[in-house]
C-alpha cells in the first residue's frame, strides 16, 4: 500500500545516491550486465509467417510494445489494426481463426485477463479456436501500478478449459515457444517479455518442448521450481548460494496448463528435499498452488513447501529494481528468503 | 429438385409462407420444451425467411460448403428461431423438433457452433457476435473470396460497448461484405429497450459510424426483400445494417396482445392454440 497521500515526501535515492526512475513501459527487464536479444517474438513470428502464410498478427495499438511491429512491417497486408479495443480484438482474431488463418493477437496481459476475458473465454476458447494470444508486461514487469500490473493473469486463465498457458523465461525460449505455440492446435496464451529481453537459456543446453518441465541444474539441499523470468532469478539465486555451499535444483517449467506433474512430482519425490516454488505472479492461484495442488494429490510430501511469489494486493507504482526487492521477487530478496528457510 | 447453390425448391412456396413454416417449427419446439424465447422467434421469422430463402447462398447438405455466406446469431437465446429456420432450410432434419432443449439434443437452448449444424458461432454473451462477425469477413477478405457476413442481433445488444467497438472497426477495416441485422422489438431483460437505455436515434448512430443504414418493418416481406437487395447491391466499401422494427409474437394474435415480456410466459394448453391460430390466420 502507498503511504497516505496527504503526507508530504522529498526525493530517495538509490543505495548508490543515484535517482530512482520509474522504468518505461517499453524499457527493457534485463540487468546492465545481461547479454540480450531485440524483440525475440517479432522476428520469431515473422521468421515463421515465410514459411506459413496461414500466420496473421492483430493487435489492439499495441504494435511496438508487444514487438509485432516487427511482422506488421514485413507483412502489412497479414498484419490487422484493431485499435484500443480488446474485446474486438479476441472476437475478430476468433473470426479470422475460423476462417482457418492462424492468429497471433498481442495486447498487454492486464487488458487480455480482465478487460476480454469473456471474449476470449466464449469466442476462442469455448470453440478450440486457433488463436495465440501473446501479451506483454506480465506480473511485476513495470512500475505504473495495478492499472499494468498483471499480477493474477496465470489465476484467471488457469481455470478456463482449453487453454495453453506459456510463461517463457528468457529470448531463447520465445523463440522456440513461438514456434511451438504456431504448430499447436488450439488457444494458447502466452507471456511476453519484449524489447531487449534477457538471454539465459542457452547456457543450459535448453531447448523448449510445449508442456515440458526440465531440469536446470541440479543440487541436493532444496528444489526451485520456477517459472518466467523467475527461472532467471532462480538461476542466479543457485549460483550465488552455491558460494555459500547451498547447493539447489533449478526446475524450468515455462508451460503452466498442460502442467507436467509428471516431472514435478519425479524431482520432488526424488530426495525429498524442500520444495520452493517462484513466480512473477500473485501468491494466488498461480505456479506454486499448481504445484501444491500435484503434490497433495499424489501424497508427495516434500520436507517443506515456501513460495515465492507476489503478495494478494494491489502493488505500489516507482522503480522496477524496488518493487522487486519489496515484494521479494529480486535476486538478492530470493536467495534471503531460501537461506532463511533453509535454516 | 435443388437450386444451383443446393438449396430446396419445393413447389412454389413463397418467402410468407416459409415465414409461416418457421414459425410452426419454434411452436413445435415451444411445445416440447414448454418454454423457449417464442415471441422473439415469432417476430424474427420474416427476416429469417427473407436471409434464408433470398438472400443467403448455403448448401443444406454440406453445411460447411467454403463458399456458403456466413450468418452469425449473436443472440444465443434466439436459437429456437434459427433452429426453424435451419430446419425448414433443409439444414437440420424435421423430425428432431421432439428433441429441442432435450440432454444430447443438437438443439440447445442457446445456440453454439459445437453443436449444430448451421450455427456459425457460439453466441448468447451478448455483444459478441458482431466482433466475430467482423474477423470472419476479414479472414473471407483476405482469403479473396466473395461470400458475406451476415450478424443477427438484438436491440438489447446495443447496450453493450463491443458492438460499437466492432461498428467502428468494421467501417475502419472497410468491410463492405458485412451486412449487420438488428432486431428492434424494444424489448430486454428488464423492460423495454428504450427505456432501459435509450438507443434511439439508431439508425443515425450506425451512419454516423459509416454505416450504410436502413430501417425497415422487419414483419414487412417487402420491405426486406428490397433492403436485402439494397445491400449486396452497394457498391461502396463499407458494411451495411439493417435495422428491423419486428413484433413480438407476430402471427399469433393473443401472443401478440399478452403483455409485452422478455421470456413470454405461455400456457401448457396455449402451445396448440397457439399453432391452431397460426394455421388459420394462414388459411385467411
Amino acid at each position: 500500500m502507498p503511504l497516505d497521500k496527504y503526507t508530504p515526501r522529498t526525493v530517495k535515492l538509490g543505495p548508490n545516491g543515484e535517482r530512482l526512475m520509474t522504468s518505461a513501459m517499453i524499457a527493457s527487464i534485463a540487468g546492465p550486465d545481461q547479454r540480450t536479444a531485440p524483440a525475440p517474438f517479432g522476428h520469431a513470428l515473422t521468421k515463421l509467417a515465410a514459411t506459413n502464410p496461414k500466420i496473421i498478427g492483430m493487435t489492439a495499438d499495441l504494435s511496438k510494445y508487444t514487438d509485432l511491429h516487427v511482422f506488421a512491417k514485413a507483412y502489412p497486408e497479414r498484419f490487422f489494426q484493431m485499435g484500443m479495443a480488446e474485446q474486438v480484438l479476441m472476437g475478430s482474431a476468433a473470426g479470422m481463426a475460423r476462417e482457418g488463418f492462424t492468429v497471433f493477437a498481442t495486447t498487454y496481459a492486464v487488458f487480455a485477463s480482465r478487460r476480454a476475458y469473456d471474449f476470449i473465454c466464449m469466442a476462442i476458447a469455448e470453440e478450440m479456436l486457433d488463436v495465440k494470444i501473446v501479451c506483454a508486461l506480465p506480473g511485476l514487469t513495470t512500475g505504473y501500478g495495478p492499472s499494468h500490473q498483471a499480477t493474477e493473469d496465470l489465476a484467471i486463465f488457469r481455470g478456463l478449459p482449453n487453454m495453453t498457458i506459456i510463461d517463457p523465461c528468457d529470448a531463447l525460449e520465445i523463440e522456440q515457444a513461438t514456434a511451438a505455440i504456431a504448430a499447436h492446435k488450439g488457444p494458447v496464451y502466452m507471456r511476453l517479455l519484449r524489447g531487449n529481453v534477457p538471454l539465459v537459456l542457452d547456457e543450459y543446453g535448453y531447448t523448449f518442448e510445449l508442456g515440458k518441465a526440465k531440469m536446470l541444474r541440479d543440487g541436493p539441499d532444496a528444489l526451485l521450481i520456477s517459472t518466467g523470468l523467475m527461472t532467471m532469478r532462480a538461476l542466479e539465486a543457485a549460483k550465488e548460494l552455491e558460494k555459500d555451499r547451498v547447493k539447489v535444483g533449478v526446475l524450468h517449467v515455462p508451460t503452466i496448463k498442460p502442467f507436467d506433474e509428471a516431472t514435478i512430482l519425479r524431482e520432488a519425490n526424488r530426495t525429498g528435499r524442500p520444495v520452493i516454488t517462484l513466480e512473477n505472479h500473485t501468491i494466488v492461484g498461480g505456479l506454486g498452488e499448481a504445484v501444491a495442488g500435484a503434490l497433495m494429490r499424489s501424497d508427495t510430501r516434500p520436507t517443506r513447501f515456501r513460495q515465492i511469489a507476489l503478495p494478494d494486493q494491489f502493488l505500489d507504482a516507482g522503480a522496477l529494481p524496488t518493487l522487486h526487492d519489496r515484494y521479494g521477487i529480486s535476486t538478492s530478496e530470493v536467495v534471503r528468503r531460501v537461506k532463511a528457510w533453509l535454516g | 429438385m435443388t437450386s444451383a447453390s443446393g438449396v430446396p425448391h419445393l413447389p412454389n412456396l413463397t418467402l410468407a409462407d416459409r415465414a409461416y413454416n418457421i414459425r410452426r417449427h419454434a411452436l413445435r419446439m415451444g411445445e416440447v420444451q414448454g418454454q423457449g424465447y417464442i415471441a422473439q422467434a415469432l417476430g424474427a421469422a420474416d427476416l429469417l425467411a427473407v436471409s434464408y430463402f433470398h438472400a443467403l447462398a448455403y448448401r443444406p447438405h454440406e453445411p460447411e460448403w467454403e463458399g456458403r455466406d456466413r450468418f452469425c446469431l449473436s443472440i444465443g437465446h434466439y436459437a429456437i428461431a434459427l433452429y426453424a429456420a435451419l430446419i425448414e432450410a433443409g439444414i437440420l432434419p424435421e423430425n428432431e423438433i421432439d428433441t429441442y432443449g432435450g440432454d444430447d439434443s443438437r438443439m440447445p437452448m442457446s445456440g453454439m457452433a459445437a453443436y449444430t449444424p448451421g450455427m456459425e458461432i457460439t453466441g448468447g454473451s451478448l455483444g459478441q457476435g458482431l466482433t466475430v462477425a467482423l474477423g470472419m469477413a476479414m479472414g473471407l477478405r483476405h482469403k479473396n473470396s466473395s461470400a458475406w457476413v451476415f450478424n443477427l442481433m438484438s436491440d438489447g445488444e446495443l447496450d453493450e460497448g463491443s458492438t460499437w467497438e466492432a461498428a467502428m472497426a468494421a467501417s475502419s477495416h472497410k468491410l463492405g461484405n458485412l451486412i449487420c441485422l438488428v432486431d428492434v422489438n424494444n424489448m430486454q431483460a428488464d423492460g423495454p429497450s428504450t427505456q432501459i437505455s435509450n438507443f434511439e436515434p439508431l439508425g443515425p448512430k450506425w451512419e454516423a459510424f459509416g454505416w450504410h443504414t436502413q430501417r425497415v418493418n422487419g414483419n414487412d416481406i417487402k420491405a426486406l426483400i428490397a433492403a436485402f437487395d439494397a445491400a449486396k447491391a452497394l457498391d461502396e466499401p463499407r458494411p451495411r445494417v439493417i435495422i428491423c422494427d419486428t413484433k413480438m409474437g407476430k402471427g399469433v394474435d393473443f401472443l401478440e396482445a399478452r403483455e409485452r415480456n422478455h421470456f413470454m410466459r405461455v400456457e401448457s394448453d396455449e402451445w396448440a392454440k397457439a399453432i391452431a391460430v397460426l394455421d388459420a390466420g394462414r388459411a385467411v
